[in-house]
């Protein structure tokens, strides 16, 4: 009885963990910019601010929204907050971590950009419709290179539940596998196309012709522009996390194992902090590309992830 | 029953009751929605033809399935491919639809001679070919057939079914034919005739032939996948509603066709567990398909019925003056996107797990291939949510794009009622998997001799477990309990305190004249498509602008035209059509007119016979 407890209370400091380290994530991301490119910060807990300022403004609303694109915000949210429910992030004995398996996460999250391209086109302006047709076009190509990269790290694993990806990595012994290389370099790939990253998209930008994931929430203001902000911010902590999971779960604790929580929450804050000077290094390094060069960074990933099935077979 | 020494058989088996209840329940549903769809007819034209042929089409359709003979099987066939006809000419004042009935049934009866043959080959080793014993489908399965005539008679009967289910390249009638019938029968249609076709399939190669080589399956598998990426992309590039829900079904049929293609991989390789679980996920999409294009193509009905307009570049706005048709409409988009947690997620979910276990299997070159599949699966998946984001975002939401604004109702309680059921079976089937899985069980376990209930139910019927609970598990009511405890909670808290929300003009990044005009267009939110996949279609792009004071700096209109045409049609029918017309014209040089020589072929004919059999 206390082991379901304390189960269920580790799920609960896992959201809370989450909703509050994913603006820190992304101050950390835009702080280390800022250094590398010789500008002065902001500090690492700006995205707060912001959120906050956000949260006490009135909204000003179209006046042919539908009751799409007010919902949509808080579906985001949810789909985001249940996503980070699901991945076992501290402990590979959580209770809702059975609910999803990566295919089931990654379809979660293709709804909540189904829901935002459907709120690009509700108020009607060619900003929005653009903005919708890229992401889902862009998101439409990254698929088959996530399920590849999915299926890749499952032949290792034999299952596609996170909790026992993350367990058999952890356990088994430690061997460079090049199958798993190639399927995190595929996923770092698909993570900066299904993040909005640079060189795919860039998050700063506000300059019309470049914008995809800016151009469908435009219309947006007040507390809904202020879940859907945070709700990114939660999307880009969680793919690092997923990636964390899948790829490096070592420090993850155990079933039952509460002495290892306070320890696990460290590694995780290390390995963030390493996965956003990655994240930085790639952005500053690389310039964002044309719309149509990008079925072919997709492209690539998708071959990396081949590539990675292909070793599986022949080495392994 | 039947004619003289030949008697009609009929047989219930859990196959057959699986696809008696999918038509009685859509039929059911359908039939409730076309009391208030047939009312916009009544006053116009004479509606007894219609109703005749919808109850013949019914029928039909439920003989096919009980069928236990070729002979009163093909007879329901008949019955069935001749009385949608008749119902796809039901608005026969325009060319358009004459030239699609004509088409449909053309390909139907291709179709249908396949299948004959097929049959007759069956029968044929089933009697030594020495009586007309062996035409019960009992006989047949206790034929012996060489392999190599097995092959022959499998593949006539998926060609032929093939027809009829709408596999690419046979696919050519489903988007002429399922826009200009009436909606509720192209709900039938797509909803249900087309899986008659998928039961056809199954029932010959699991039940009739039984024994098959891998390679069967392959090739079911590719097509299935060739249909499910091509019909897509395809139907990303209409804009025409109905058109695209038809084009949206081919891709269906294909993932169907994949589920089957791979359990029959699975089921000639020894395998049970794995073919039941693709054969299930293969007729659980079947069961989903027809839940959500049925509603689909209702909605489309009550649009059309409300705007009188099939054109998506010409609607726009409709969720402010038809909120319930929106609203189900919506729930059908995310069905058939395969989004959690409603049911077309479950299916595909299934299919992808029975891909992901294909490392199982013995044959290297496969363990190469099958994952590829999953992949082009994949991406077909996502292509479809983007085409019904385009769908529903184009049609329903943003601005009315018409040249003059309508008078535009909510449709009547029948209409809406028979979508709201199908709504509500998209989200059951989603949310309760493991209460269909049992109730299908049944089906695989006599055909391919594995049980998938034990272990997708071990842990109760919250978690569906396909395989293992290590292997992979989903839980669609924990998806819509979670979901509806964050978004309540966090509105909620939101709510606390109340804050105004001011109505103001769009914003647009301060752009002060937007009119509906400028909205993205349904062409222009597939283009990113069109230029990637380019090389599949057949494009013209025209653009004529009109200049004022003959300088290209003053543009007075610039006048846009773009035609995206399947490339089979011009490949594979043009040919064929041309050669049959060729043929045709030179046979008709035999026609004098003159009794001469008519006399003068008599008498030939005659000398020629005696030579020859003398």
């Amino acid at each position: 009885m206390s082991e379901m407890v304390s189960s269920y209370i580790l799920e609960v400091v896992q959201i809370v963990i989450l909703l509050a380290a994913a603006p820190v994530f992304i101050g950390w991301v835009r702080t280390l910019k800022c250094w590398f490119q010789g500008r002065t910060t902001a500090g690492i807990f700006q995205p707060y601010r912001d959120l906050i300022k956000l949260f006490h403004k009135d909204i000003v609303l179209a006046e042919n929204a539908s009751w799409i694109f007010r919902i949509t915000p808080y579906l985001i949210f949810g789909f985001t907050v249940l996503i980070g429910a699901i991945i076992p992030v501290l402990s590979v004995d959580l209770p809702l971590s059975s609910t999803a398996d990566v295919i089931a996460i990654v379809s979660l999250f293709a709804m909540s950009r189904f829901f935002t391209a459907l709120a690009g086109m509700d108020i009607g302006t060619a900003f929005g419709g653009m903005g919708s047709s890229r992401e889902m076009t862009i998101a439409s190509l990254a698929e088959p290179a996530m399920l590849m990269a999915v299926f890749t790290v499952s032949l290792a694993s034999k299952s596609t539940s996170l909790s026992q990806m993350a367990q058999v990595i952890a356990h088994g012994p430690l061997v460079l596998r090049p199958s798993l290389a190639f399927a995190l370099l595929a996923f770092i790939f698909i993570s900066l196309a299904e993040t909005g990253r640079i060189p795919v998209d860039n998050p700063a930008t506000h300059l019309e012709l470049t914008m995809i994931h800016e151009a469908m929430i435009l219309e947006y203001s007040g507390r809904h522009l202020a879940l859907i902000e945070w709700a990114g911010m939660m999307k880009l902590y969680l793919f690092a996390v997923l990636g964390i999971a899948s790829f490096f779960p070592w420090g993850i604790a155990e079933a039952g194992n509460l002495i290892a929580i306070p320890i696990a929450i460290l590694v995780l804050a290390v390995k963030l902090v390493l996965a956003g000077v990655g994240l930085v290094l790639i952005e500053t390094g690389l310039a964002k590309m044309r719309l149509f060069r990008v079925p072919e960074f997709l492209g690539s990933a998708f071959l990396f992830a081949t590539l990675g099935m292909l070793s599986f077979f022949m080495l392994e | 029953m039947g004619l003289p020494d030949l008697p009609f058989h009929l047989r219930l088996d859990p196959l057959s009751g699986f696809f008696l209840t999918l038509i009685g329940a859509l039929g059911f549903i359908v039939s409730i929605y076309s009391i208030g769809y047939v009312k916009g007819f009544i006053g116009h034209r004479p509606v007894t033809s219609l109703a005749i042929f919808y109850s013949l089409f019914l029928a039909g359709m439920f003989m096919v399935v009980l069928a236990d003979d070729a002979f009163f099987f093909l007879i329901s066939w008949e019955v069935m491919a001749a009385a949608s006809y008749f119902l796809v000419m039901f608005e026969d004042e325009r060319t358009e639809n004459r030239r699609a009935a004509f088409l449909y049934i053309v390909i139907a009866h291709i179709g249908a001679i396949a299948i004959l043959l097929s049959f007759g080959l069956m029968a044929g080793f089933a009697s030594g070919f020495e009586s007309f014993n062996g035409y019960t489908f009992d006989a047949m399965r206790h034929a012996s057939i060489p392999p190599h005539w097995a092959a022959v008679t499998f593949f006539l009967a998926f060609f032929g079914f093939a027809a009829k289910a709408g596999v690419i390249p046979l696919h050519v009638w489903l988007p002429e034919a399922h826009p200009v019938a009436p909606s509720n029968v192209s709900a039938l249609m797509s909803g249900i005739m087309l899986k008659t076709a998928i039961y056809g399939i199954i029932r010959v190669a699991f039940d009739l032939i039984r024994d098959f080589p891998w390679w069967w399956g392959a090739v079911v598998l590719i097509l299935g996948l060739v249909s499910a990426l091509l019909g897509i992309l395809f139907a990303l590039q209409q804009q025409d509603l109905k058109k695209l829900l038809a084009y949206s079904s081919v891709e269906n049929i294909g993932i169907i066709l994949v589920g089957i293609g791979l359990s029959m991989t699975f089921a000639s390789f020894h395998s049970p567990v794995l073919s039941a679980l693709a054969l299930t996920a293969g007729l659980y999409h079947t069961f989903n398909h027809a839940m959500f294009k049925g509603l689909l193509f209702m909605g489309a009905g009550a649009v059309l019925h409300a705007t009188h307009e099939r054109n998506m570049e010409r609607m726009g706005g409709l969720i402010h003056r038809m909120p319930w048709t929106s609203a189900l409409f919506l729930i059908g988009c995310i069905s058939i996107s395969a989004l959690p947690p409603f049911n077309g997620f479950v299916s595909e979910w299934l299919m992808f797990q029975a891909f992901l276990l294909s490392p199982a299997l013995p044959s290297t070159l496969l363990n190469f291939l099958i994952p590829m599949g999953a992949a082009l699966l994949a991406l077909a998946a996502a292509l479809a949510a983007m085409c019904f984001v385009k769908a529903f975002g184009v049609t329903f939401l943003g601005q009315w794009r018409g040249q003059h604004n309508p008078e535009i109702h909510e449709v009547n309680w029948f209409m809406r009622i028979g979508m709201g059921m199908t709504a509500i079976a998209c989200l059951c089937l989603g949310i309760f998997p493991t209460a269909m899985i049992r109730w299908m069980d049944v089906i695989a376990a006599s055909f391919v001799g594995g049980e998938l209930s034990e272990s997708a139910g071990a842990f109760g019927w919250i978690w569906l477990t396909p395989i293992s609970h290590e292997r992979a598990s989903y839980s669609g009511p924990i998806v819509l309990l979670g979901l509806v405890g964050v978004v309540s909670l966090v509105f909620l808290l939101l709510h606390a305190r109340r804050k105004t929300i001011h109505k103001g003009p769009l914003w647009d990044c301060g752009f002060e004249k937007v009119t509906p005009r400028m909205q993205y267009t349904a062409t222009a939110f597939s283009m990113p498509v069109r230029r990637i996949f380019g090389f599949y279609f057949h494009v013209r792009e025209r653009q004529v602008s009109k200049h004022l004071l003959d300088h290209k700096a003053f543009i007075k209109s610039i006048r846009y035209s773009l035609k995206t045409r399947d490339r089979f049609m011009g490949w594979l029918y043009q040919p064929v059509a041309d050669v049959s017309f060729w043929i045709a014209r030179k046979a008709g040089k035999l026609q004098q007119g003159r009794i001469q020589v008519y006399l003068i072929y008599s008498f030939a004919t005659i000398i020629l016979l005696l030579v020859l059999l003398r």
